[in-house]
């Protein structure tokens, strides 16, 4: 048996067995499996090699139908070979899963289930994904925690090898993919011995190969295929028993014993619950508590869910067994049940016909839980067994939610917990920035591999970005830890951040004794007094051991700048009393040493430094018996907001989402614009600041900004005479301004990240110190009241018409009102001043498709949704279809948008009497090509509807329901490099190619930027990102390019920072071109590794040093006789290495190998020089004959 | 002619050694510099910050943004293997330029404060060097710190160097000492085996446009050698440490003038920056004209033939200012 453990994840446990027993993994980034792909990828660069010697191959693919395609080769040609997904994923394998269980071809997919997007797209747990293959003839292996599934990678290897049947192996997207615990590791003894060299060599010879040639894959006609079909059965049924051996032998190795169906539970139990994955963990561990208390309870966990057994199933349950539930995490709608539940009733059933029930036909009853990660605790599971002990038990429940509409949800009590005073329990609440994850990752670690103790962490972070909160939940014990759930009462609860306090039932989990441990600027003598009413009457109830320490001041004196990491994990173990304190300090020290040891002395000593001055700093609290507080928790919502943002957005914010019931979640996924206006988050520790007296009026630091929390105006004097203290205004610069028109810039402090991307784009300088500009960051709690009156007192000032701004200049544009704001992106994103440019710019008429990625994230992540519409009531209309289809789902819009339009006017035509003859032949000959055009026509077809409403014609009601399409709709298609580059290639060329009125805006990062840094076709030479860890040794795609092949495809790259004009430019021009039109956007972003609040810098110094080009490629001038390409930027005046060498991404490769660096630099700057030369070459054809041609 | 010196107890084969700066940074210039005959070679500086700050930057890069987003738990490949820095490199490229050249080759640490960056000296040291010159020029901006504080700061870190290394030791020193002399006597006793005369600090500049100070390279020209001749001068005669002149030196009468002020060597960088790595070649040849015109036999020879104590005018390098009435007055 193997003595090695190690504290790690499942997605790790996973990787860790893969790689040592494939030799080609083909994979595609997709949360929460892309982890093992990394991994995998990790290893193969290190050199780690596989069981037979040889470092197998990763190769990343531009989508999971390619990953899946390029396993089926490999394995045709016969190498051991593997691919790790989830979700969408895994449906797009689909098709190359029938292929492979039909060629009998062993191999194991390994899956980290997760959701599917229906109403909805949830990246979280649940086995939607994997239930959605069950057909495709791959047997389907569950494992319901990290040691499982590091053993389940295993088996199902040797398992398939010898059946031949694929194996889909899947655990829990998160609950066991994320969580840390501490398991077992295989060792290498044990891998060779499980896996049989012979049927390597036998999966090999079927490989297709010149030297012994022959034909699989043929196209079969009526006469044979149905045979073909049946000739595999055979092997199907003999899969059980093959898995049986394999565990046993496993069992022989290891001493771990598995089961098909392994029960576990009283001997002579009535109540059963069956169930797959980690569920089944909480469910063991529940009846163990249950049986102590005398209950008849079991549990049966499903090992092998396809093939199914009747035989093991039925020999697996107790003769006592009276009644079971079968719990399936998923749903079918429409369906008599859920798969496991069809498959336990028909496995009865046939047994019980065919007279092998050795046990009275029990009732059967079947219930969901669990989907997309939702909590499933011992107070649901309790509430199933006391369902079953009814007479007549509920059948196909639903348990963990409020099923008020069609009463599906069982009741539970929600107080009901297993006691276990063996497993220390411990709550960490933290901001994603100030590294309490981190920490407390390091904190399992070392216990977990330095201690003889279990330890299990499980990390929940929230829906956003920027200032994202953090929750860790941290489990330690003697016995191997099951809770698959959150921790409910815990003995340690450390609050990282004071402002949690007012906005969170921090304390609500906290055990009565417990130790709180609080991170908090205020002295010791005013800490009290400080606190929320709620919080310092929790510590007096409960009777808290409080704890507190200045964390910030303490790392700001040890040269951690904000990261309270070390600290916070000091304290723990100083207090928690887990190990011994001395011992503690010693191995975080180490774990130091570890860390950064290779790195730098300096990293060493700054630590250990944290750590000492941590002990000196912490101090424990005495409590007064009374409270003295008059301190409120904030409102979690602020405005004019109605009864929907009251009764669920504000629920799901305040954290009590779970306690919405069906009947108040919108039941077709369509959800109300435009709420993050109300959820005034506060993340911004500085805020911005305006200085009217500097400003030059340029607006570039509204252009800039993330968030859409600068804005500017310019009013007449008198709407200003009760303007609040502080609001700042400064006659206005311009021809198109009056003499009394004032201009003014104001902030709204509790929307603003605090980036500061705003202070660094602005150009005019304080003539007197030229350290201040006319924008300047300033803490943000002494402003928070007074600007967010001002702000209040702004936004209710009167917009200037749209009619008399010129949008094509840049200060103008920046008066137009966004309607994209306050999104999750990060603080300083590349992304998101692109797209609420659009919104300003054409938002009233907009219809958005947008490509999973960052952009979908930030636009429509609930709990609130940033873009919103115009006080007329127009605004764009949003959708994410998926990651794979942006494209044509976009055209999809156009396509219903132009027949809708053209339905109309042939009506319009149709009923001229009724409209007039002059009004429809206004509408029908009517020009939109700018602002004014479509507003003309919008009043037309207002005019139209009121005559309609009166019509009796048969067809008025036909025409008014399409009347408004006859006002130019803007189609936009929005996605990352990702999806434009890589997954949807196919499509968006397609789209291109179709000639159609559609507007693409790519916003090239460079990477996959929301699974994490993945590289995509657009990375640039030399840049690290996974899946090229040692720095991507290609060119980049010329997306562009390809699409300048066209020749009729409006075609532009755009870098804000470079040349804002130009982006406005390519912006309208694009909108403007009756046809497809391209804008690909340089998108800075927190995955290259530098301050974003340079993000606009660096952008300029991408394009003068040639390695971003801007241009702009019209085929509207071709028409005139002009050479449609126009060359925006000038001949490279910087290196490539001066932009380079201010990022991380590039940065890194010098730090692991000078030489490649070099090389890198020297590669991308020839391509850079050369990508000059060839654009301007561009501009040297000459198209003056093709206006007479064309014409 | 023979040209052949010692400085910091090193052989050299002639007094021409190429000074810090971009073109010692880059393996195939100081073959080419070889090649042209230069006679030793200082590599470009390793900063402390480098050291120091460098990775801290990394570092706080990689984790940045980090364990926030369950989707986007890290930005970065793994990142535990990174175990070379530039500080790394710099050693290996040392280790390099060791085994690719037959030269003297000096590595060079630019830092003033005490901490663990000192102990790349020993890194150097085991990566093959042959002696290390340290520069510790340090701008004071605090009006508080006195010079005392200063200049102790500076000799701590001579101190923590010396205790790391066996190297032999230059120390580039700056003419802004109230008295240079002494701080020479002082870097000595500390352990410096020689001094580099003088340190010349990177150029500030206004950019109006920008409304922002700037720095921009500092190349000198023959212009700039009289301080270095002062000094040398002095020093030769008043402190038993090897000299290098440095700063100014552009061409073999500079080269001349800096020995006979009784410098060891000179250190050139600004001159083969603008002239290319040939230009040694150049200057051998028209020092070795010149001299033989003149019958010298030996670069020891012209030494401090015309130091402070060897000189028939010492005014010329005591007084700061030019008085014809001393001049023409005759006791």
């Amino acid at each position: 048996m193997s003595k090695y453990t190690a504290t790690i994840d499942g997605n790790e446990a996973v990787a860790r067995i893969a790689h040592k027993i494939n030799e080609v993994i083909a994979i595609y980034p997709i949360t929460p499996s892309s982890v093992m792909g990394e991994l995998s990828d990790t290893y193969s660069t290190q050199g780690e090699k596989n069981i037979f010697g040889t470092v197998p191959d990763v190769t990343e693919m531009q989508s999971e139908g390619g990953a899946s395609g390029a396993v089926h080769g490999s394995l045709q040609s016969g190498a051991l070979t593997t691919t790790f997904t989830a979700s969408q994923g895994l449906l797009l394998m689909i098709p190359n899963m029938y292929k492979i269980a039909g060629e009998l071809t062993s191999t194991v997919f390994h899956v980290a289930s997760r959701s599917l997007a229906a109403q909805a797209l949830s990246i979280f747990g649940d086995h939607q994904d994997v239930m959605g293959v069950r057909q495709t003839g791959f047997a389907l292996m569950p494992s319901g925690s990290v040691q499982e599934a590091h053993d389940f990678a295993l088996i199902s290897q040797a398992a398939t090898l010898r059946s031949r049947i694929p194996f889909l192996h899947f655990f829990d997207g998160f609950r066991t993919s994320h969580e840390v615990n501490k398991i077992n590791l295989l060792s290498e003894d044990v891998l060779k011995a499980m896996i049989d060299e012979e049927l390597v060599y036998a999966h090999r010879s079927r490989a297709l190969t010149p030297d012994n040639p022959f034909i699989r894959g043929t196209s079969q006609n009526p006469d044979v295929y149905f045979q073909g079909r049946e000739s595999v059965n055979s092997y199907y049924l003999k899969v059980p028993s093959l898995l049986q051996e394999e565990m046993d032998k496993f069992e022989t190795l290891t001493g771990r014993r598995y089961k098909l169906f392994d029960y576990v539970g009283e001997k002579d139990a009535e109540r059963i619950i069956v169930l797959m994955g980690s569920g089944a963990e909480a469910v063991d561990e529940s009846v163990e508590y249950l049986g102590k208390m005398g209950a008849k309870v079991g549990v049966l966990k499903v090992r092998l869910a396809l093939p199914f057994s009747i035989e093991h199933f039925i020999a697996a349950l107790p003769i006592t067994t009276r009644s079971i539930a079968v719990l399936d995490r998923t749903k079918e709608s429409g369906s008599l049940g859920e798969p496991l539940y069809h498959d336990v009733f028909m496995a009865l059933s046939e047994a019980d016909n065919e007279g092998r029930l050795n046990f009275k036909m029990p009732k059967l009853i079947g219930g969901r839980y669990g989907l997309s990660s939702k909590e499933f605790t011992p107070a649901m599971i309790k509430s199933i067994f006391d369902e079953l002990g009814k007479e007549k038990p509920k059948n196909h429940f639903t348990i963990g939610i409020n099923d008020d509409v069609t009463h599906t949800s069982l009741d539970y009590d929600e107080d009901f917990i297993v006691e276990d005073s063996e497993t220390y329990e411990a709550i960490f609440f933290g901001f994603g920035s100030d590294g309490t994850v981190g920490a407390n990752k390091n904190s399992i670690k070392i216990i977990g591999q330095e201690t003889d103790n279990y330890a299990q962490g499980y990390f929940v972070y929230d829906s956003n970005k920027s200032g994202s909160v953090t929750t860790s939940h941290l489990r330690f014990g003697p016995k191997p830890i099951r809770s698959s759930y959150l921790i409910q009462k815990a003995d340690f609860v450390a609050c990282h951040q004071s402002v949690f306090l007012e906005k969170f039932e921090i304390l609500l989990h906290a055990k009565e004794g417990a130790i709180f441990l609080l991170n908090t600027p205020f002295p010791k003598e005013l800490l009290w007094s400080k606190l929320p009413k709620d919080v310092q009457k929790e510590i007096i109830d409960k009777k808290l051991n409080f704890f507190a320490i200045d964390a910030a001041k303490v790392a700001k004196e040890s040269g951690m700048g904000r990261r309270i990491n070390t600290i916070m994990q000091t304290c723990f173990f100083a207090i928690s009393g887990i190990l011994d304190k001395e011992d503690a300090i010693e191995k975080i020290k180490h774990s130091i040493d570890k860390t950064y040891g290779k790195k730098s002395e300096a990293l060493v000593t700054m630590n250990y430094k944290a750590v000492d001055n941590a002990l000196e700093n912490l101090y424990e609290v005495e409590v007064p018996n009374e409270i003295n507080s008059n301190i409120a928790m904030q409102a979690s919502v602020k405005g004019d907001y109605n009864d929907f943002v009251e009764n669920v957005t504000k629920k799901i914010i305040e954290g009590h989402g779970n306690e919405l019931p069906v009947s108040m979640i919108p039941n077709d996924g369509t959800w109300q614009s435009g709420t993050t206006q109300y959820a005034k988050r506060n993340v911004g520790l500085e805020v911005p600041v305006w200085d009217a007296d500097v400003c030059i009026q340029c607006n570039k630091c509204v252009l800039v900004c993330p968030h859409s929390v600068i804005r500017s105006n310019v009013v007449e004097e008198s709407y200003l005479t009760n303007a609040p203290d502080g609001f700042s205004f400064i006659k206005a610069k311009g021809k198109s301004f009056e003499e009394n028109e004032n201009f003014m810039i104001s902030v709204s402090v509790e929307d603003c990240t605090g980036c500061a991307l705003c202070v660094e784009v602005c150009p005019a300088k304080n003539k007197s110190q030229t350290n201040l500009k006319a924008i300047n960051m300033q803490e943000q709690l002494p402003l928070r009241e007074s600007g967010s009156a001002q702000w209040e007192f702004f936004t209710k000032l009167p917009l200037i018409e749209r009619s008399k701004l010129s949008h094509d200049k840049v200060k103008e544009s920046q008066f137009l009102e966004p309607l994209f704001e306050f999104s999750g992106a990060c603080p300083g994103c590349g992304e998101t001043p692109y797209v609420k440019l659009a919104s300003q710019l054409f938002g009233d008429r907009m219809i958005i498709a947008n490509a999973t990625g960052c952009s979908s994230i930030y636009g429509g992540n609930l709990p609130t949704t940033p873009w919103k519409k115009n006080l007329e009531g127009k605004g764009p209309a949003w959708s994410n279809s998926l990651f794979e289809d942006n494209a044509e789902f976009g055209l999809g819009f156009r396509l219903a948008i132009d027949k809708h339009e053209t339905q109309a006017k042939e009506l319009v035509n149709e009923l001229k009497e009724v409209i007039g003859e002059e009004l429809s032949e206004d509408i029908l000959s009517a020009v939109q090509h700018d602002e004014s055009d479509i507003y003309s026509q919008r009043e037309r077809v207002e005019t139209l509807k009121e005559k309609l409403q009166n019509s009796t014609h048969p067809h008025a009601k036909r025409l008014l329901s399409l009347a408004d399409y006859l006002s130019k709709k803007s189609v936009w298609i929005m996605g990352g490099d990702g999806w434009a580059y890589d997954i949807d290639y196919g499509g968006l060329d397609h789209v291109m190619a179709s000639g159609n009125n559609v507007n693409i805006l790519v916003l090239d990062t460079q990477v996959y930027s929301n699974t994490g840094g993945q590289q995509s076709k657009a990375t640039f030479t030399g840049a690290v990102a996974k899946f090229a860890a040692g720095g991507k040794a290609g060119l980049p795609k010329d997306l562009a390019m390809m699409a300048i092949a066209y020749g009729n495809v409006y075609v532009s790259r755009v870098a804000m920072g470079a040349d804002d004009t130009q982006t406005l430019k390519a912006f309208i021009e694009a909108e403007k071109y009756d046809g497809p039109s391209i804008i690909i956007a340089y998108s800075h972003c927190i995955a290259h590794g530098y301050d974003l609040k340079h993000g606009m810098s660096q952008q300029k110094l991408a394009v003068q040093s040639g390695i971003w080009p801007t241009f702009r490629y019209n085929p509207d001038l071709e028409k005139e006789g002009l050479n449609p390409m126009i060359v925006d930027y000038k001949k490279p005046t910087k290196s490539v290495k001066e932009f380079m060498y201010n990022e991380t991404r590039f940065k890194m490769v010098e730090k692991m190998n000078a030489n490649d660096a070099r090389a890198f630099i020297s590669t991308a700057q020839k391509h850079a020089d050369e990508q000059y030369k060839k654009y301007t070459n561009l501009t040297n054809i000459d198209y003056s004959h093709e206006a007479g041609e064309k014409k | 002619m023979n040209l052949s010196t010692t400085y910091l107890g090193l052989d050299f084969k002639n007094p021409l050694i190429a000074g810090a700066s971009p073109l010692t940074g880059n393996i195939d210039k100081i073959k080419e510099l070889e090649d042209a005959g230069i006679a030793g070679v200082v590599l470009h500086s390793l900063f402390e910050e480098q050291i120091n700050h460098d990775l801290h930057a990394v570092d706080h890069f990689l984790f940045q943004g980090s364990d926030s987003f369950a989707e986007s738990l890290s930005y970065f490949p793994d990142s535990d293997h990174l175990e070379s820095s530039e500080s790394e490199h710099y050693l290996e490229d040392l280790a390099e330029i060791k085994r690719s050249t037959d030269i003297p080759i000096i590595a060079s640490l630019n830092g003033v404060s005490s901490g663990g960056w000192i102990k790349y000296a020993k890194k150097i040291q085991e990566a093959g060097a042959d002696a290390l010159e340290l520069n510790i020029t340090y701008i004071p901006t605090n009006p508080m710190q006195d010079a005392m504080q200063i200049e102790n700061m500076y000799i701590k870190v001579v101190e923590d160097i010396k205790a790391n290394t066996t190297l032999p030791l230059a120390v580039k020193m700056n003419p802004y000492f109230t008295n240079p002399a002494q701080m020479a006597n002082r870097f000595k006793d500390a352990g410096a085996n020689g001094l580099v005369v003088f340190d010349s600090p990177v150029k500030v500049d206004i950019d109006l446009d920008e409304l922002s100070p700037v720095q921009s390279a500092c190349l000198t020209s023959s212009s700039n050698i009289s301080e270095t001749l002062r000094w040398c001068a002095i020093l030769h005669s008043t402190v038993d440490i090897s000299l290098a002149a440095s700063t100014g030196v552009h061409d073999a009468k500079d080269v001349l003038k800096a020995v006979m002020s009784g410098a060891d060597v000179t250190q050139m960088a600004s001159a083969l920056l603008k002239n290319g790595t040939g230009h040694v070649q150049a200057i051998l040849g028209e020092l070795v004209e010149w001299a033989e015109e003149k019958e010298y036999v030996s670069i020891e020879q012209m030494k401090g033939s015309i130091s402070l104590d060897h000189c028939d005018n010492k005014a010329a390098y005591e007084r700061a200012n030019y008085m014809r009435a001393l001049l023409t007055y005759r006791f």
